[in-house]
């Protein structure tokens, strides 16, 4: 096991993530910050905070999940079950530019789900992708607009993210 | 990452009697899921696309069939509805010759409603698709229970220590047999109500109080469940006349003054009006029976979802 980020690393790649956000959209754009479950949910929350208090108001934020829109829920990869949770969006997405969070960008499959999921609950003007960590070993045309960390890695490695808030810890690790 | 310690491995729902109360809850957490998917724009998912359910109702249904139509187009299944009234069954084709020819068709989940209790059992032993109960006999209707513990708990919080009286003809009803599995497994005490000739005969067998008066219970209990009085079911007369049964056992505007200002009034459906309940008390403010048809829809395509991804990781 290797820490990639430590807590430190992490505070500053978000602070990074939300510069750059702010960088790239106007002052009367209507943003919302949706975060994908699980770790994008957390990872979400605090860019929502740095971010609506660098703009001075409260940015919407909402929680997807994209258990129902996975490629692998009739053609399992692994053991793992994935479990049905809730999407808790209260706002709606129509003509906003939606800032789409995950933890971790690899294969794109995850984003994929997230973008029809997304569609489902309404139109939004731009859909953006802001994610923690991006690495390589994309399996379909997707590529994150905010990026906090590239690292180029062989299949068989994995990044796992661990959050206070989740996991009683911030960092990165590679196993 | 966190870990799936519970992992969902049946791929048929046939009665909550053989589930635990781990299942019974992973079922209920579930469902939360489905929920929004009822409110939103495009009341769509693409889970199940590609899958095709089949509604095997050997009896009528209003409810029940329209709920599990819905809840398998909201998840893009295709649904083949076969209605015994106008099928090959009426020229002697078996439940099992029907199913298998479906089957030949290329389903995958079976949604059975069967008078002969054991049927939805029988047929998940001899098919390879998935079976979900949808009513059997006198045995089970699983989802419906569900659907009431998903109610209680989503205005309750919990059933732990809830007090629940389920009132008529316990008898005749699967609904009864399935919520006081799913009831008791979730930690309420049960007491069923009616008159002694609508009690099931084994009933000291099952985890119960029984009373005789709904008098005697209705000030003590945080929800009440009224079933339907099963006229087609009923062969001897099992009670004087059916002015007496509401006067005894109907839950009525002046019963209601005697109960817990929240308690929750429920109804499987269908209601017979002014019999076992009046109708102020079905459309009063402690009625959740249209809340219990809205939920049903989330549950069914949680256990939709669940029994099909079960199938999937065993191929």
């Amino acid at each position: 096991m290797e820490v990639l980020l430590s807590s430190d690393k992490i505070a500053d790649c978000i602070t990074a993530l939300a510069d750059e956000i702010v960088s790239q959209t106007s002052r009367t754009d209507k943003i919302a910050i949706i975060g994908i479950r699980s770790r994008g949910e957390v990872l979400a929350k605090r860019l929502a905070d740095i971010l609506s208090k660098k703009l001075g108001e409260k940015l919407p934020c909402g929680t997807l999940d994209i258990t129902l829109y996975r490629d692998d829920i009739n053609n399992p990869q692994g053991r793992t079950q994935h479990i049905v949770r809730s999407t808790e969006i209260g706002f709606n997405i129509d003509d906003t530019i939606i800032i789409l969070v995950d933890d971790v960008l690899y294969t794109g499959r995850s984003t994929r789900a997230a973008m029809d999921a997304l569609m489902d609950l309404g139109r939004p003007k731009t859909v953006k992708l802001a994610v923690l960590v991006e690495r390589t070993g994309r399996e379909l045309p997707i590529a994150s607009d905010f990026t906090g960390y590239k690292i180029d890695l062989p299949a068989d490695k994995t990044i796992q993210v661990n959050f206070i808030e989740s996991d009683g810890k911030d960092r990165v690790i590679l196993i | 990452m966190s870990k799936n310690e519970f992992i969902w491995n049946r791929k048929h729902l046939i009665g909550l009697r053989e589930l635990s109360r781990e299942e019974i809850e992973f079922i209920l957490d579930t469902a939360k899921g489905f929920e929004n998917i009822s409110t939103r724009s495009i009341k769509k998912a693409p889970t199940l696309r590609g899958k095709v359910v089949v509604n095997l109702f050997f009896e009528d249904s209003t409810r029940t069939r329209n709920s599990f139509t819905l809840a398998a187009n909201r998840l893009s299944a295709d649904v083949i509805e076969f209605t015994e009234k106008v099928s090959s069954t009426r020229k002697g084709e078996t439940l099992l010759d029907t199913a298998k020819n479906l089957e030949a068709m290329g389903i995958d989940i079976v949604v059975i409603r069967h008078s002969a209790g054991g049927a939805p059992k029988f047929l998940s032993r001899n098919i390879n698709a998935c079976v979900v109960n949808a009513g059997d006999g006198y045995c089970e209707h699983p989802t419906q229970a569900l659907l009431d513990t998903y109610t209680i708990r989503k205005i309750k919080g919990s059933l732990e220590g809830l007090k629940i009286a389920i009132v008529g003809d316990i008898a005749h009803s699967r609904v009864a047999r399935s919520d006081i599995y799913a009831m008791t497994k979730l930690g309420a005490k049960v007491i069923l109500v009616g008159p002694p000739t609508l009690m099931p005969s084994q009933v000291s067998q099952l985890p119960v109080q029984v009373s005789y008066s709904l008098d005697a219970v209705i000030g003590e209990v945080d929800v009440i469940n009224m079933l339907r009085i099963q006229f087609e079911r009923m062969g001897a007369n099992p009670f004087p006349s059916i002015k007496e049964y509401s006067h005894y056992f109907g839950l009525t505007v002046e019963r209601m003054a005697k109960a817990k200002k929240d308690i929750l009034v429920m109804h499987p459906g269908p209601i017979n009006r002014g019999v076992e309940i009046e109708s102020e008390v079905a459309d009063g403010p402690n009625s959740v029976i249209l809340e219990q048809v809205t939920n049903g829809l989330a549950v069914r395509m949680a256990v939709l979802f669940l029994v099909n991804q079960a199938a999937m990781a065993k191929e």
